[in-house]
Order: C-alpha cells, then sequence, then structure tokens
C-alpha cells in the first residue's frame, strides 16, 4: 500500500472517531451506558500501555499499577474536588487547613486558569507518581523478575495503606474515601465527553514516540538479554529507571482520570485486584504489542461490562432454564478466557506486532487463506507501526 | 499496657503466626523447585476452607479432616499439571502470569459457586474448647497451631533429610538439569511438592479458618502474599526459615493491630519484604546463589 | 492469523457499536437483571406502557445478606402493587435490579447502569457507604432515589435527589446511648469499621451522645478493624483490659458473629450493643449460645399490632418468605424496602408524569401509613421518624425490649 493512501487511511479513521463523539454528544442521554463504557476503556487503554511499556517493553514485570493509579486519582481528586465541598466530603474528620487554603487560593485564581486546573492536577499526580517512581525504583530495580514483581506489589499495597490510614484523615479522607470528584473537564471548548479520548490519545501517542526512539530500542534489548544489553553499552538501571518512571507518570494520569471517572473513590478501589484486571487487559491484547493494548482495553471493558452480562442472568430458552447461567458466571467465563490465551495463545490478540494498513489490506486473502486451511506466508511478517 | 494483655496478643499472635508457617513452606517449597511464585498458593488454602464447610455438612470431623486433605492436594497437583507443567520451558513471565490466572480463576469460581457472601466455618468441637491459664483466655485451636506446626515441620524435615524423595527434591532445586540427567523423575518430585504445600495448606487452613470462623473468595488473597513474605523473610528454600518468617509475621501483625495501626499491619509485611530484599535478598537462612550468564 | 483475528474483532465491535447507535428507541441493552418477574418479563403488559423502578442494593459482597432482604420486601412489594396509575393510564411497574456488591466502586457502575436502563426512581441501597457514593450520579442524572436502610445523614445531606424512609444515626446513636445509661452502664468501648461511612458514623454518635450522658471518661476503649478482617482477638484484648460495662459495635452482619465468638472467647462478659444491621436471624444461628444478651435498635417489631398496614404485611409477607425459602423471621430491613417502594408508587401517582424531576418533586408531599408507622419527607428528605424499637436476643429469638421516641 502506498504512503499516501495510509494516511488518507488514518485520517479516516480519524474522521470516524471524531464523528461517532459529536454523535454520541448529540445523543448523551440515550447512550449513557455506551459513553461510560468507550471512557471507561479508553482510561483503561492509558494504564494498559504504560503497563505494556514497562512490562512487554522492557521487562520489568511491575504489578504496581494500582499504587500509581490510586496517587493520581488522589490528588486529582483532592485537588479539583470544589471548595464548597469540602466540609461534607471531610464530615468525618474534617480537612487540613493547608488544604483548604490551598484549594481556596486555586479558586481565587483567574477564570482561564481555573479551566486548566484539572489537567494541572492531572499532571500534579502523575509528576508526583514518577518523583516517587523514580525513589523507589532506585532500590528495586536491582531485584530479578519475580522479586520485582512482588516488591512493586508491595510498594503499591503500601500506597493504599497510608493513602487510607487515620493519620492521612485530614488530607485523603482516610479509608472514607473521596467523592463529589467533579467530572471531565472541557477540553479547550470541546465537550467534556471527549476529554478522556483525546487524553489517551495524546498519552499513548507520547509512549509509541518513546517506544519508537533510541531509549525504546534499549528498552527491548534490555528485554531481550539484559548482559548482551549491558555488554552492548546500554546503561541498565537508567533505561529501566526512565522506563519504570514513564509508565508510573502515566499510569496515574489514567488513575486521575478514573477518579473524575467514577466520581468517588477510596483506597479500596485500587487493591490487587485492580492490577490483575489490567494484567488481563494486557496479556489478553498481546504482551509488547502497544496497538493490541488498546484494542483490548475496548474489548475487555465492553464484554466485561456490557456485552457478556448476560452471563449473569438466568437464562432460559424455550422454557428451559439453562443450568450454569447466575451471578458470577461471567468472571469465571473470563478467568478460563485469560488461563486459554496463557496457556494456548500466548501471543494474545496482536502478539508483539502493531496495527498497520498492510495488515489491513492483506486481510482479505488471509481470510480466504484461513478458510481453505492454509497459512499464509508473510505470517510473521510484522507491521510498521501506526 | 499489663504483662497479661501483652501475653495474650503474645498467643494471638504465636497462633496467626503457626498458620502462616504451614502456608509458608508450600511458597518455599515450590520456589526452591521451580523458581515460581505461585500465586494460587493462597486461594488453594481458601478453597481448603470451603471444602471444610461442605465436608462437615455430611460427615463428623474425623472423616472430613482427611477427605479435606485429599481434596487439597488434588487440586494442588492438578493446577500444577494443567497450568504450570505446560509452560516449564517458557519465560518466567509467562509462568508467574498463569499462576496469576490460576489465582484469578479460583476466586472468581469460588465466587460463582458460594456467592461472595462470607459463610460460617464449622465448628470442631473440642478444637473450639475455651482454656484458662491465669487471667490468659484462648480456645485448645489456639494454643494447638503452634505446637502443631513444629511436629509438622520436624516431620517435614526427617522427610527432606532421610528419604529418597526428600534427597530428590534437594538435587533438583539445587540444579534442575544435572539432577533430571541423573535419572530423577522431575515432574514426580515437583508432583510431591505440590502434594507436601497443598497438604500443608489445607491443615493451615483449619487451623485458621476454625479460630475466624468465617471463608469468603477473598479470604486467601492476604494471608497468601502475607505468606510469600515471609518466606523470603526467611530465605526462600528454607523451610526453617519459612516457620520463623511466619511467627514473626504472625506475631507482628497481632501486635501492630493491638496499637492501634491496624491499616498499617498488611503494609507493614510489605515494608518487612523491601527491606529484606534491600539488605539480605537471600532472607535469614538462605543460601548465597550466584547467577550464571 | 492472530491478526485477522484481531481485526474481525474490532470489526465485530464496530458494527455492535453501531447496531447500539442505529436503534435509539430501545435503550441500551439493560445490564442490571430484572429476576423480579420473570413471568411478567415475557409479554409486556397489553398497552405496553411500563415505567421502571431501579432497585438499588448489594447482593452480593459484604452486606450482600442484608441487602437480599430488602430485596425481599421490594419484590413482594412489586407483587402486592404491579401497576400504577399516571394519570388516567394504568403503568405496569417494572422492577431493574443492579447489585452493587457492597463495594462503593461497583455502586458507582451499577447506579450508572440503572440510570441508563431508563429507571424513574430508584430504590436502595442498605449500606450506608455505597449510598453516597452513588448519590452524586442520581442527582447529576436527575432521577430521585429513596433510600431504604441507610442511616448516616450524609446519603441525604446537600443531595436534592435522594430521601429515605428510615431512621438515622444521630437519633440512633442517641437512643443506644440512653438505654445504656438507663442499663446502669458507667463505661463503655466502641468498635467501628473504618472505611464504613454507617459504623464509624453510628458509632461517632453513641460516642457524643454516651459522653454526654454519663461522663467524660465513660468511653475506656475505642478500637478499629478493617473491612474483610476476620480475626478481632487483638483489639477485643485491649477492650478486655479496658473493662467496659457494655461495648458498643455497630457493623455489618458478617462481622457480627465473630465479635461476639471472639468476645466471649477471650472471656468478656460486657453487654454487646449494635446498630439496626444486627437483627438478622443468620447472627444468632452463627454466634449460637454467645448471641444471648446481644442488644440493638431497630426500626420494625412484627408483634406492634396497633398499625393495620403492618398487620397486613406480616401476614402476606410471612407467606411471601416461606415460598422462597427463607426464615419466617420478618427482617425490619425489608419491612423498610416495602415502604420505600410505597413512597416511589405514591410519588408517581401524585406526580401523573414517569419524569423522573416531577417524581421527586412530588416525594417532598408525600405522606402515608406504612408499615414501619407514618411516612412523610422532611426539606432534607429524611422520613420524619420518631421511634426506634429496641430488641434483646433472649433463648436464640429477638425478643422485644420496648420502644424509644425522642426526648426520651
Amino acid at each position: 500500500m502506498k504512503k499516501g493512501t495510509k494516511r488518507i487511511c488514518s485520517l479516516v479513521l480519524l474522521v470516524l472517531i471524531a464523528l461517532l463523539l459529536f454523535w454520541l454528544e448529540a445523543n448523551k442521554s440515550g447512550q449513557g451506558m455506551l459513553i461510560s463504557i468507550l471512557q471507561k476503556s479508553a482510561i483503561l487503554a492509558i494504564v494498559a500501555v504504560s503497563m505494556n511499556l514497562l512490562n512487554g517493553f522492557t521487562g520489568l514485570f511491575s504489578l504496581g499499577q494500582a499504587g500509581f493509579m490510586s496517587i493520581g486519582a488522589y490528588i486529582t481528586a483532592i485537588l479539583t474536588i470544589p471548595v464548597v465541598n469540602l466540609d461534607g466530603v471531610y464530615y468525618m474528620n474534617g480537612v487540613a487547613p493547608w488544604v483548604r487554603a490551598l484549594k481556596e487560593g486555586m479558586e481565587a485564581g483567574p477564570s482561564w486558569l481555573q479551566s486548566v486546573y484539572p489537567f494541572l492536577a492531572l499532571i500534579v499526580g502523575g509528576l508526583v507518581a514518577a518523583g516517587f517512581a523514580a525513589l523507589i525504583g532506585i532500590p528495586v530495580l536491582r531485584l530479578k523478575s519475580d522479586y520485582l514483581a512482588i516488591a512493586t506489589l508491595g510498594f503499591s499495597e503500601i500506597i493504599r495503606a497510608i493513602f487510607s490510614s487515620p493519620q492521612m484523615d485530614t488530607i485523603t479522607n482516610g479509608s472514607y474515601g473521596l467523592n463529589k470528584v467533579p467530572t471531565f473537564p472541557k477540553f479547550f471548548g470541546l465537550p467534556s465527553l471527549f476529554t478522556p479520548f483525546i487524553i489517551a490519545g495524546v498519552t499513548i501517542a507520547l509512549m509509541v514516540l518513546l517506544i519508537n526512539s533510541s531509549y525504546g530500542r534499549a528498552f527491548k534489548a534490555i528485554r531481550e538479554d539484559e548482559v548482551a544489553a549491558e555488554a552492548m553499552g546500554i546503561s541498565l538501571f537508567r533505561h529501566k529507571e526512565l522506563s519504570f518512571v514513564v509508565s508510573s507518570f502515566f499510569t496515574a494520569i489514567s488513575g486521575g482520570l478514573l477518579a473524575m471517572f467514577m466520581r468517588s473513590i477510596e483506597a479500596k478501589t485500587f487493591s490487587i485486584a485492580l492490577t490483575y484486571d489490567i494484567l488481563l487487559i494486557v496479556v489478553i491484547g498481546g504482551i509488547g504489542s502497544v496497538s493490541g493494548s488498546v484494542l483490548s482495553a475496548f474489548l475487555v471493558t465492553a464484554s466485561k461490562e456490557w456485552w457478556l452480562r448476560f452471563f449473569d442472568q438466568p437464562l432460559t430458552i424455550g422454557g428451559w432454564q439453562v443450568p450454569l447461567f447466575r451471578t458470577g458466571f461471567r468472571m469465571v467465563i473470563f478467568s478460563i478466557l485469560l488461563m486459554a490465551v496463557v496457556l494456548f495463545y500466548r501471543r494474545g490478540i496482536m502478539g508483539n506486532s502493531e496495527f498497520s494498513w498492510d495488515g489491513v489490506a492483506r486481510l482479505p486473502g488471509r481470510i480466504k487463506g484461513w478458510f481453505s486451511r492454509k497459512r499464509p506466508a508473510h505470517e510473521a511478517a510484522g507491521g510498521d507501526g501506526i | 499496657m499489663s504483662l497479661t494483655t501483652i501475653l495474650q496478643h503474645c498467643l494471638t499472635g504465636i497462633s496467626l503466626g503457626g498458620a502462616y508457617a504451614l502456608i509458608a513452606i508450600g511458597y518455599t517449597m515450590v520456589y526452591g523447585i521451580l523458581r515460581l511464585i505461585n500465586f494460587a498458593h493462597g486461594d488453594i488454602f481458601m478453597m481448603a476452607g470451603y471444602f471444610m464447610i461442605f465436608a462437615m455438612a455430611s460427615f463428623p470431623w474425623q472423616v472430613a479432616i482427611p477427605l479435606v486433605i485429599v481434596g487439597t492436594i488434588v487440586m494442588g497437583v492438578v493446577i500444577e499439571r494443567v497450568a504450570y507443567k505446560p509452560l516449564r520451558t517458557a519465560p518466567r513471565m509467562s509462568i508467574m502470569i498463569s499462576a496469576i490466572g490460576v489465582s484469578y480463576l479460583l476466586q472468581n469460581l469460588a465466587t460463582y459457586l458460594f456467592t461472595a457472601i462470607p459463610r460460617g466455618y464449622p465448628e470442631i468441637p473440642f478444637l473450639k474448647k475455651i482454656f484458662h491459664i491465669g487471667a490468659l483466655s484462648a480456645s485448645l485451636v489456639t494454643f494447638l497451631t503452634p505446637v502443631l506446626t513444629i511436629l509438622l515441620v520436624i516431620f517435614l524435615m526427617l522427610l527432606i533429610k532421610k528419604t529418597k524423595v526428600g534427597m530428590a527434591m534437594r538435587a533438583v532445586s539445587k540444579d534442575f538439569e544435572t539432577s533430571q540427567l541423573m535419572g530423577i523423575k522431575i515432574n514426580n518430585i515437583i508432583s510431591a511438592t505440590f502434594v507436601i504445600g497443598s497438604a500443608l495448606a489445607a491443615v493451615g487452613s483449619i487451623l485458621y479458618f476454625t479460630d475466624r470462623m468465617s471463608v469468603t473468595p477473598f479470604s486467601g488473597t492476604l494471608p497468601g502474599l502475607k505468606c510469600f513474605v515471609a518466606a523470603v523473610f526467611g530465605g526462600i528454600g528454607s523451610i526453617p526459615g519459612a516457620v520463623v518468617g511466619g511467627f514473626v509475621i504472625g506475631i507482628a501483625e497481632t501486635l501492630l493491630v493491638a496499637m492501634g495501626y491496624s491499616t498499617f499491619s498488611d503494609a507493614f509485611t510489605f515494608l518487612l519484604l523491601i527491606v529484606m530484599l534491600l539488605f539480605r535478598p537471600t532472607g535469614l537462612f538462605g543460601e548465597k546463589s550466584t547467577d550464571k550468564v | 492469523m492472530k491478526r485477522v483475528l484481531a481485526i474481525v474483532l474490532s470489526a465485530v465491535m464496530a458494527l455492535t457499536l453501531l447496531a447500539g447507535c442505529g436503534d435509539n428507541s430501545t435503550p441500551a441493552p439493560a445490564p442490571a437483571g430484572d429476576n423480579a418477574a420473570p413471568a411478567a418479563d415475557a409479554a409486556p403488559a397489553a398497552g405496553g406502557d411500563v415505567i421502571k423502578i431501579g432497585v438499588f442494593e448489594p447482593q452480593t459482597g459484604e452486606n450482600g445478606g442484608g441487602g437480599l432482604q430488602e430485596v425481599y420486601g421490594i419484590r413482594y412489594a412489586n407483587q402486592q402493587f404491579p401497576t400504577v396509575k399516571v394519570g388516567d393510564k394504568e403503568y405496569k411497574i417494572e422492577l431493574v435490579e443492579a447489585d452493587n456488591k457492597s463495594d462503593k466502586t461497583e455502586a458507582v457502575t451499577a447506579a450508572q447502569s440503572l440510570i441508563s436502563a431508563g429507571c424513574s426512581v430508584i430504590l436502595g441501597s442498605y449500606g450506608s457507604g455505597v449510598s453516597i457514593a452513588a448519590g452524586e450520579i442520581f442527582s447529576d442524572a436527575q432521577v430521585p432515589a429513596i433510600g431504604c436502610s441507610c442511616t448516616n445523614p450524609q446519603v441525604t445531606l446537600g443531595n436534592d435527589f435522594y430521601y429515605r424512609v428510615c431512621f438515622l444515626d444521630p437519633f440512633q446513636g442517641t437512643v443506644m446511648a440512653n438505654y445504656a445509661a438507663q442499663d446502669g452502664a458507667k463505661t463503655a468501648a466502641v468498635i467501628t469499621q473504618l472505611g464504613d461511612d454507617y459504623s464509624s458514623g453510628l458509632g461517632n454518635f453513641f460516642k457524643n451522645a454516651f459522653v454526654k450522658l454519663v461522663g467524660e471518661d465513660s468511653i475506656v476503649a475505642e478500637e478499629q478493624f478493617q473491612t474483610n478482617q476476620t480475626d478481632f482477638k487483638a483489639i477485643l484484648t485491649n477492650i478486655k483490659a479496658a473493662n467496659p460495662d457494655v461495648i458498643f459495635a455497630p457493623s455489618s452482619i458478617a462481622t457480627a458473629p465473630l465479635i461476639i465468638k471472639q468476645a466471649r472467647e477471650l472471656g468478656i462478659t460486657a453487654k454487646i450493643m449494635a446498630g439496626d444491621t444486627w437483627e438478622n436471624g443468620s447472627i444468632i444461628e452463627n454466634a449460637g449460645a454467645d448471641a444471648e444478651g446481644v442488644t440493638l435498635s431497630t426500626f420494625f417489631d412484627e408483634g406492634d399490632t396497633s398499625n393495620a398496614v403492618a398487620t397486613d404485611f406480616i401476614k402476606g409477607f410471612k407467606e411471601y418468605l416461606v415460598a422462597n425459602g427463607q426464615d419466617e423471621i420478618i427482617p425490619a430491613v425489608s419491612a423498610l424496602g416495602y415502604d420505600a417502594y410505597l413512597a416511589a408508587v405514591k410519588a408517581i401517582e401524585t406526580a401523573g408524569s414517569t419524569d423522573p424531576v416531577a417524581i421527586r418533586d412530588a416525594l417532598k408531599g408525600v405522606e402515608f401509613e406504612g408499615v414501619t408507622g407514618a411516612i412523610s419527607f422532611d426539606e432534607n428528605g429524611d422520613a420524619n421518624k420518631d421511634k426506634a424499637f429496641i430488641k434483646v436476643v433472649e433463648n436464640g429469638q429477638f425478643k422485644f425490649l420496648k420502644t424509644v421516641s425522642v426526648g426520651e
């Protein structure tokens, strides 16, 4: 396919997405479910890609995502809750005077500044998480695979415990969590519905740029063979730290968006289960594929929250009650799916290749080949990025 | 805090630590041989709790306990055969994801089969008999747990030091490939490891839940992680290490809760892990190993 | 081949999205289940006029047991009053149930699913924390919600769309503190659950009232535990050392028997008291003989025969419970679920419209005789209730002790 054609295809795709968003904006009331699923998917796509950056591209098996998300979520929530609602939110223990003073100061700012605050809050959350990651990265990144996993998981639990501790009552509202978090802000005049998608697009594009840069190639070298990479003159620690910090930054941004999406957060939201859910998305999408993670974020979220809900309902076909269908069956199906992918289909949806228009163009031929049970010769050919 | 109160706390802590120690042995043995954190171990422990509920519903405890132990062993071995064995040559990350997947599956399966509403744990009457020693007061199971733990560990140590299977286990954990070349049937040894680990998890589960009286699909997650930490703390691969680790974590946790820091009781465990990894990565009793290129 | 699969899957996704878009008249497939009326489900009423009432309750998780009892009350009410007159038209009432899993995070999703299913009014939830978490969603969508047994003041405070049919925790805490003081207690210990608005809130109100009644140093121990904690020995040992006359431990049904049994195991003899959640047969069942003497306050007593609505309800609901394989004891939360449903129906009738905002406006003026007494709402949306029932466990039964009103 020619470069020009590809460009046109990508443009058409973008226009289609924009049209879909405008259409959703116009039909907000009727499509609440669809909108919330798409938004949640976009948010999870960010964290899935940043987990992939770490696990898939740098080969660092980290399970600390939930912790970094909670940093982003809490900071965003604290910074954006309106001053009038403070007493209602912190009704149990009161709010720390300096938090109130800071927020009053923020609300006194000029109005153009105020419309930027939510975005600033997201970035501040990201920066704090990145700083924290840089700090714990120094000792933790020396550890080998499974020790690293359990240590990052441990840090995530420690962060959660700190946020929910009674000692933090006046700042994070302890274990009661924060509510009355304002929803997504308007993005430069565009409706607030667009915001999570635009932020997701920008952050993922930034990560793709990083992956395709020389740093990205160094990450992949470390993933393949640490000793060889070091012998080639790649500073292991510097690159691991970079990958860890960048990944944490974007994870925290997605955490902040999650707080805006859910409108109320508590420390329990960010437990190990959340990390596992993200891992599920990454594994199904293909470890080492950005487009796989994005695709899988949308597919998994939509199936989980919507399409497969019927598994949880009693189902009757022609008067016969299908026995297995009741609450919880959906999640069993999901876990079996995850196991099947891990055991038999380790590549996931995309393996470690990326989406490309060439791939789409070859599709008809492949489907034909699929039906005639012959594998196309260029099966293993990698794509060339979005 | 008066002396009695402190003693009572220690008693609670030692009892909890005993149960932790039994679970930690399962982690340490599997890690020693497969180099795998068996994330599903905590959930095997939880499932053993549910097995007990159903076994006790139709049998007296004398029959129910062996049944539960056998059931748990079968589950542990089946999990190894289905989820871990096919991935023996795969990258480390894959097999870890598989372990996480099994844990996810067991939790969701338990939620589906038994609902997420906590289930009352059946009582074995003689275990719940209340004893008073001076001002201390506790049920028999509280006293029994540490004693039984020590006995089981001594038995296990003998098994590993004196029997052929034990020797084979030690060989496999030292060098996987060489022991294979020496004619050790790796798969059988790995299964034996899972048999021992699961059996101890079942015993641990009976002691733990009898004392706590309710089981939910998620009651295995945190004890599981804590016991892994206990195993690392004591030095992974070392059985006495796991036992010491279990007791240390059990007592520390109880004392932290008693002092009013219950939010930090879980976090402390992980802090302990990280400090240990930084200053003595091989744990208290672990052997030094060097990475070969 | 894998990429083919990927592309096919994404195509399917795109198509489904479009399919969902194309047909505006049908709302997005309701993710919320409707187990309530399977028979009626198959064939909608001939006129096809249906008004949806959302049931926002935990059916799993830590409060699953209590939530389910509330749902039974609502389902029974729906069975008794399956239709409502809106203007001149007869509308069939369809219950849309969503499980909030006793979890604040799930609560938000469940609430959104009820909104997108097109519910005109929402009932629930058991547990104040989830109600507070979802309150914002309801008020944003401008759909009124009627709480059944969520007693925390924050549920309705500052939320124009939340109403409730039960009394509030400050009242309940005062009632229990009064009772404890009258009973001769000089010292009390309070156990609360961290992160649970109901438990901490009620514990606080009890503490304040008790201090006011008995004196400054009357609270000798304050202990907290975490959600899903099952080992209370450490905190109970501290309480034992403080040696209080009563222990006030408002908490969930699941934790209750654990606290009771472990307290007795450690040799604590103090009287154990709690709030409305503890009126549940499973506590007596699980705690056995140790539950004797446990005292609690609740919304309703089935022995109270002064109320005609209640008499009818007790008779009919007992049969309903038996038909559903439940114990024949009527939980107070079921009665509240029934009352909340009645309030919703009354408001729909008064409003003469299915529009949620109109129903909300009508709720302000609703007044009727419910199972748990006369119900009307104050400016906050709270029920004007001034009576609590105190019960004690005796011989494996909840025995009615006395009623307490404000000012007593």
